[in-house]
């Protein structure tokens, strides 16, 4: 099955500041994976080295490994656009692209990264990626009319869309309900159900029954101190992780005691 | 009008809301926040946001003083421009005609003739500095940018700035010894070369900055799609700015049509239409320089006719510009 990642010592730094160190992890394929933590303890940053999107920023630098279905995506030889069409992003804000339709923003990627394709062929992946992210219904008398006219939580799930369209084996959620009302978050968290049948998932929260809802594995990060890199405290099934966590600080953390 | 200045209501609200009685015990700040709208009266028994009448109607003064002297100031700026606009079309309108757009200027004592060649001419240089300008202007800026490498950037910005201060009839002579000399002709290729240098760094800039106004998270989304950064910048950044970059192109535009200096030897001038990109072609802002020196009336008039032909154009593509930006900006909402 697609879309298996394991972590090996990876660490990740912006410049001489480091932001995680030594993770290692194995997210299972067509599974939800929760990455919960304090603000600043690297979640993000270390959502963003499972698809090379961390070595935008400059000064960035990386070390270790993440094997996506055995290839490590930063071995000799991987190209990172290519790495990025496998393992799809979804981001905090929704950030439809401001100039498109609904249709231009979800067939982006599909027109945009070279390859040709008929015209048919478009329109029934921007359907069926729209079905996907449970927009179809909502969208599809206005699907040439500017992406960024639908609300906050439809813009999400045009992102999902946009995301999905490119068929990628996994699909990064950075924070993706946090600008979003609760309705909207429901929408949100049925669509990441449904997803997993055909998706690996993981999903960077701030919100812990949202972890505890959607994911099937859990991974508790945290930075010792203001300056210390994070590190993955705890790493498991949710169940257990929200039960009975093996560590302390999971078990401050989820009982709300700090953070 | 400012929406600091104050309503009636507000002003009398202090004479219609006495202050009610302080209760026995209660702490002034809890007046404060009662529903009495404190921060509108001051007399409500907020402590908090107590103001004697005296500073308010100082602070009141003060603001509309400054709104004066706003206005005041901006209509000063304005008359020059009415001025210039109405002077121009006062004395140009008599002698435009249709004519004088389309007809090869007469010689010395005949009457009639016009500017026709000049502002093909003026045309044909607007276009080959268009053809030079934009695709450099436009690439500069996006390296600006996108490619963000602070030493070469610095250098670039630096020397566009420094180009933008150049004078124009320094560009001039730079085209004269380069192409002027060189080919020993004056031609139009000469004076669109010069008119290109001169748009470059405001073409250059306002292609950065309206690129740097793209969000970052749009630049993300493509590239997270897999988009590769070419495609990201051709197909995201640059249509996401490209209302912005179009006003900038064609506001240099309109600032290089005007410009006189750098055609005096390039471009020279003709009495003829224009024969060829190799030969001196006339041009409206050099014809209008030397039919306003000379010392015949009917020519001054002509003088007159083709500025207001330069300013219509000028004012079109201005606007023009204003027009399809604000267009551009009212989809992007």
């Amino acid at each position: 099955m697609a879309g298996h990642v394991t972590t090996s010592s990876l660490s990740a730094s912006f410049g001489d500041i480091q932001a995680i160190d030594d993770v290692t992890v194995e997210i299972p394929a067509n599974k939800v994976t929760a990455i919960i933590g304090p603000s600043g303890c690297g979640k993000s940053t270390f959502l963003r080295c499972l698809n090379r999107m961390h070595e935008l920023v400059p000064g960035a630098k990386i070390s270790g490994e993440v094997v996506w279905d055995g290839k490590n995506i930063y071995g000799p030889g991987m190209d990172a656009t290519e790495v990025r069409r496998g393992i799809g992003m979804v981001f905090q804000k929704p950030n439809p692209f401001p100039l498109m339709s609904v249709e231009e923003n979800v067939s982006a990627g599909i027109r945009l990264t070279g390859g040709r394709m008929s015209k048919a062929m478009v329109a029934e992946i921007v359907e069926h990626s729209l079905r996907l992210a449970a927009l179809w219904d909502e969208v599809k008398n206005k699907l040439h009319k500017p992406g960024g006219g639908l609300s906050g939580g439809q813009q999400q799930r045009l992102c999902i869309a946009r995301a999905l369209a490119v068929q990628p084996d996994i699909i990064l959620m950075d924070e993706p309900c946090s600008a979003l009302d609760p309705a909207s978050t429901q929408k949100i968290e049925d669509t990441i159900d449904k997803l997993k049948q055909n998706f690996t998932i993981v999903i960077v929260t701030h919100n812990m029954q949202q972890a505890a809802r959607v994911s099937d594995s859990t991974g508790f990060m945290l930075a010792r101190e203001m300056g210390d890199p994070g590190r993955m405290i705890e790493y498991g099934p949710t169940n257990k992780i929200f039960t009975m966590p093996d560590r302390k600080e999971t078990e401050n953390y989820i009982t709300g005691r700090f953070g | 009008m400012s929406e600091y200045v104050q309503t009636p209501e507000e002003e009398g609200g202090n004479t219609m809301m006495p202050a009610p009685p302080a209760l026995p015990g209660a702490v002034p700040a809890a007046g404060a926040h009662g529903g009495h709208q404190p921060e509108r009266g001051p007399d409500t028994g907020g402590g908090l946001y107590r103001q004697s009448n005296l500073r308010r109607r100082s602070r009141n003064i003060r603001s509309r003083l400054a709104h004066a002297l706003c206005a005041l100031s901006t209509v000063i700026a304005m008359v020059p421009l009415a001025l210039i606009l109405f002077y121009v079309i006062y004395q140009g309108a008599g002698a435009l005609n249709f004519s004088f757009l389309t007809s090869l200027p007469k010689p010395v004592g005949e009457s009639g003739g016009g500017m026709g060649n000049a502002i093909a001419g003026s045309l044909i240089l607007i276009g080959i500095a268009a053809v030079i300008g934009v695709p450099f202007g436009v690439l500069a800026g996006t390296h600006l940018a996108e490619y963000r490498s602070p030493r070469l950037s610095w250098i670039v910005r630096l020397l566009s700035d420094t180009l933008s201060g150049v004078p124009s009839i320094i560009v001039g002579v730079f085209v004269y010894t380069l192409l002027v000399l060189t080919f020993k002709q004056f031609s139009a290729i000469a004076g669109g070369v010069a008119l290109g240098i001169l748009m470059l760094p405001t073409v250059a800039r306002t292609t950065e900055d309206m690129m740097r106004m793209v969000p970052d998270t749009l630049r993300e989304a493509s590239l997270a799609l897999g988009i590769p950064r070419w495609r990201t910048i051709t197909s995201v950044v640059i249509k996401t700015a490209g209302g912005g970059i179009m006003t900038g192109v064609m506001l240099a535009l309109a600032r290089i049509a005007g410009e006189t200096a750098p055609l005096l030897f390039t471009a020279l001038s003709s009495r003829t239409w224009p024969m060829g990109l190799d030969k001196p072609v006339a041009s409206l802002p050099v014809q209008i320089y030397t039919y306003a020196i000379s010392p015949f009336d009917a020519w001054h008039k002509q003088a007159w006719a083709g500025s207001l032909v330069l300013v219509l154009m000028v004012l079109l593509l201005s606007i023009g510009s204003k027009l399809y930006f604000g267009r551009k900006m009212q989809r992007a909402r």
